[in-house]
């Protein structure tokens, strides 16, 4: 709730023409309490982004100390021209629409049980979350112990022969499972605070008008706490694309199941490859970039009408 | 009373960690503490030959034994992460063979010279020697060495193949009577892919890397390519060939599905602990050939022993390395760890036949094994043979010198994407 009273604060204050005293104090404590916050974050972000930048415009192999130099834009062209960075994104865009999209659902799904659950509350909500208190490495290394073929469950019970981690469907099966199963508590936790949002008695007064569950569902529900489902959906897409643990552990990139988290790392890691490393970083920060302003604008009307509404 | 005697052994213990750490520390005075970075061998020699080498130093150096990650990819990684971030704390280091032209290059390992590098070359078999030599200098020890054999079924083949074309025939017969015929081999996507294909090739005659640094691929390279494609494309293949490493190798010649498989000597015991039957029909013979008449020159590993660029105590760490793979401990290595020494004498040794029936073979192929590409780039030029040759029934021998060229290239010119 606070939060969308301070929007409301926010969004009409450039409206008002003169800025009293008082605000203008206000304003400059404000900045004076957050400058250290702001400080350190300078710190510990702004220089490692600029870092990659300046490095992402050098030849710079750390097997190669004497040759690097000033290349300008090449790396970017080195990447944009290879067609393993356009497999490499296409095989991200499909793990990430996926899993975000089931993630949706489940998470709805879970977040609607945890939302109406009568008894035993806490237990419902504690176990919910339970995968998303796991370390993503471990979460990993469990379900690539399931689906092995010698020790795992999932290939006996699915009738499968050969190594399942050693094919593509298969692999993207796996891959999309563990990401799912780790993160739907996530997606579900952030649609929950949403419904908490949502008062009871337009639900009681659809009800009398006659309208059934699934009604109240799209017709109240949904259109309430679309600032929370697009928060999330944000929140998730932007994660799913930096994908790297599950499928490290996975499949550490075999079978075209490569993305470009893994593709960076085996440039900067493997091959010391600090130009074409960070080149790939960069890309893939102005991606992330890309994904959040066309979420932000895309969706981000609705958000207003949203707030003028309520 | 209990509550008492708890805190009495504690301050006991804190007083003697203080103690043993006052002792150690050894401000300047001590002996010097040596840092070993080798891959975990389950048999604890290393550390054994770590203890008798300190205690033999007179108090000069004392050596802790560092273990790496398991895989040899994870080894190299952690390696050049700390040597290019000139970490002193890496004073010997054991090398795997391939790693020679690339850690020499950048300087994160010192030469061995002058006597130093007669004192570990004396006696030891000449192309374990060419693995740690690089523009002309010696960068390390030759501790141990490797190299695959051919193992099969007595009961299946009464006289092994001396060729490939042989091999893939025996197997067809095998076959066709409904018998166990499969060829197991190393076929997944890494490093195995390429001693493969290095081997089929230097056995046809050819080379992948010239002394200049130029493609040397040619019509042996597509011989190579025909007998990898033929075996995964025909009855020899395994089902789980393009996920075959030489775990799974040893595992599907152990289930006794194959009759026969390429791989090193830790097989042997193996198949003489979890499959006696298999074990009582179980021949060696030398690496098959490719060209008829010629034996294979298969591709030699193994580790060399390396002094780290940034040590800080550089003569004891050579003095060290030099005792951790003196006679004695290759042949504790040989005899423990199952590791085949470089040293020459030590094949002669009556108390290796036992554990080691196929000894004469193995310093017979080591004599003409094959190097891989010495380049500072090998990591990017293994990956691109491997992912050029993955999955091996995929593979296309007419194009196979074109597309092989072009990516090794753009394997060594660090300007490319991989």
């Amino acid at each position: 709730v606070s939060t969308t009273t301070a929007g409301r604060v926010e969004a009409a204050a450039p409206k008002r023409k003169k800025v009293s005293d008082r605000a203008r104090a206000e304003r400059r404590l404000g900045w004076l309490l957050c400058a250290p916050a702001v400080i350190v974050m300078l710190l510990v972000t702004a220089y490692p982004i600029v870092n990659a930048f300046v490095l992402s415009l050098q030849r710079a192999d750390l097997r190669f100390p004497d040759a690097n130099k000033f290349i300008g834009f090449d790396n970017y062209g080195t990447v944009l021209s290879s067609s393993l960075w356009w497999d490499d994104v296409f095989h991200t865009v499909l793990i990430t629409a996926v899993s975000v999209a089931i993630e949706l659902v489940l998470g709805m799904l879970l977040a609607l049980v945890m939302h109406r659950a009568i008894f035993g509350r806490g237990t419902v909500r504690t176990s919910i979350l339970i995968p998303y208190g796991i370390v993503t490495v471990v979460a990993a290394f469990s379900w690539r112990y399931a689906w092995s073929l010698d020790s795992g469950w999932i290939p006996g019970l699915l009738g499968i022969k050969t190594d399942p981690l050693a094919q593509t469907g298969w692999s993207y099966v796996a891959i999309i499972i563990t990401e799912v199963w780790k993160t739907t508590p996530f997606m579900a936790l952030l649609l929950l605070a949403g419904l908490a949002l949502v008062p009871d008695e337009l639900h009681e007064a659809a009800k009398v008008d006659g309208a059934n569950a699934f009604q109240r569902f799209f017709r109240i529900t949904v259109p309430l706490i679309k600032p929370a489902i697009l928060v999330a959906l944000l929140f998730r897409t932007l994660d799913a694309f930096r994908i790297f643990d599950s499928v490290f552990i996975l499949t550490a990139g075999q079978n075209n199941t490569e993305t470009v988290s893994i593709l960076g790392y085996n440039q900067l890691l493997n091959r010391l490859n600090l130009g074409l490393g960070s080149a790939i970083s960069v890309l893939i920060f102005l991606l992330v970039a890309a994904i959040a302003f066309v979420f932000i604008k895309g969706f981000g009307t609705s958000l207003a009408a949203q707030r003028g509404e309520t | 009373m209990r509550r008492r005697g708890l805190v009495l052994s504690t301050l006991a213990v804190l007083a003697a960690s203080l103690v043993a750490t006052g002792c150690g520390g050894g401000n300047g005075k001590g002996p010097a503490q040596l840092n070993f970075y080798i891959f975990p061998e389950p048999s604890g020699s290393f550390e054994k030959a770590a203890k008798e080498c300190s205690q033999q130093s007179n108090g000069a150096y004392s050596i802790t034994v560092n273990t790496l990650p398991s895989d040899a990819d994870g080894q190299r990684q952690q390696l050049v992460r700390r040597l290019s971030a000139r970490d002193s704390s890496i004073d010997i280091i054991g090398m795997d063979v391939i790693w020679t032209a690339e850690f020499a290059q950048a300087g994160w390992i010192k030469p061995w010279t002058g006597a130093r590098a007669a004192q570990v070359t004396q006696g030891t078999l000449p192309v374990p020697i060419k693995t740690a030599t690089y523009k002309g200098k010696l960068w390390g020890a030759p501790a141990n060495s490797n190299t695959q054999l051919l193992w099969y079924r007595k009961d299946l083949v009464r006289t092994p193949p001396k060729t490939w074309a042989q091999m893939l025939a025996m197997s067809a017969a095998l076959a066709k009577q409904g018998k166990p015929h499969i060829i197991e081999v190393q076929g997944r996507q890494y490093e195995g892919l390429t001693v493969w294909f290095n081997s089929l090739n230097a056995s046809a005659g050819g080379s992948i890397i010239g002394p200049t640094g130029n493609v040397t691929l040619g019509a042996p390279a597509v011989r190579a390519a025909t007998i990898m494609k033929t075996l995964a494309s025909g009855p020899a293949a395994d089902p789980g060939l393009s996920q075959a490493q030489e775990d799974q190798a040893r595992l599907g010649f152990e289930s006794g599905n194959a009759a026969f498989e390429v791989n090193y000597p830790f097989v042997w015991p193996s198949a003489q602990e979890n499959a006696p039957k298999i074990f009582k029909n179980m021949g060696f013979a030398p690496w098959p050939g490719v060209n008829p008449g010629q034996p294979a020159r298969v591709t030699i590993g193994g580790i060399n022993f390396g002094v780290g660029g940034y040590t800080k105590h550089p003569n004891e760490a050579f003095a060290a390395a030099a005792c951790l793979r003196n006679s004695a401990h290759q042949k504790l290595y040989a005899l423990k760890g199952g590791l085949p020494p470089t040293l020459n004498a030590l094949y002669d040794d009556p108390s290796l036949a036992k554990p080691y029936p196929f000894k004469d073979l193995i310093r017979q192929q080591l004599n003409t094994a094959s190097i891989r590409p010495q380049s500072p780039a090998y990591a990017d030029i293994s990956l691109a043979i491997s992912k050029g040759l993955s999955p091996p029934d995929a593979i296309n021998p007419p194009t196979i010198i074109s597309s092989l060229t072009s990516q090794l290239k753009n394997a060594q010119d660090s300007g490319a994407l991989l």
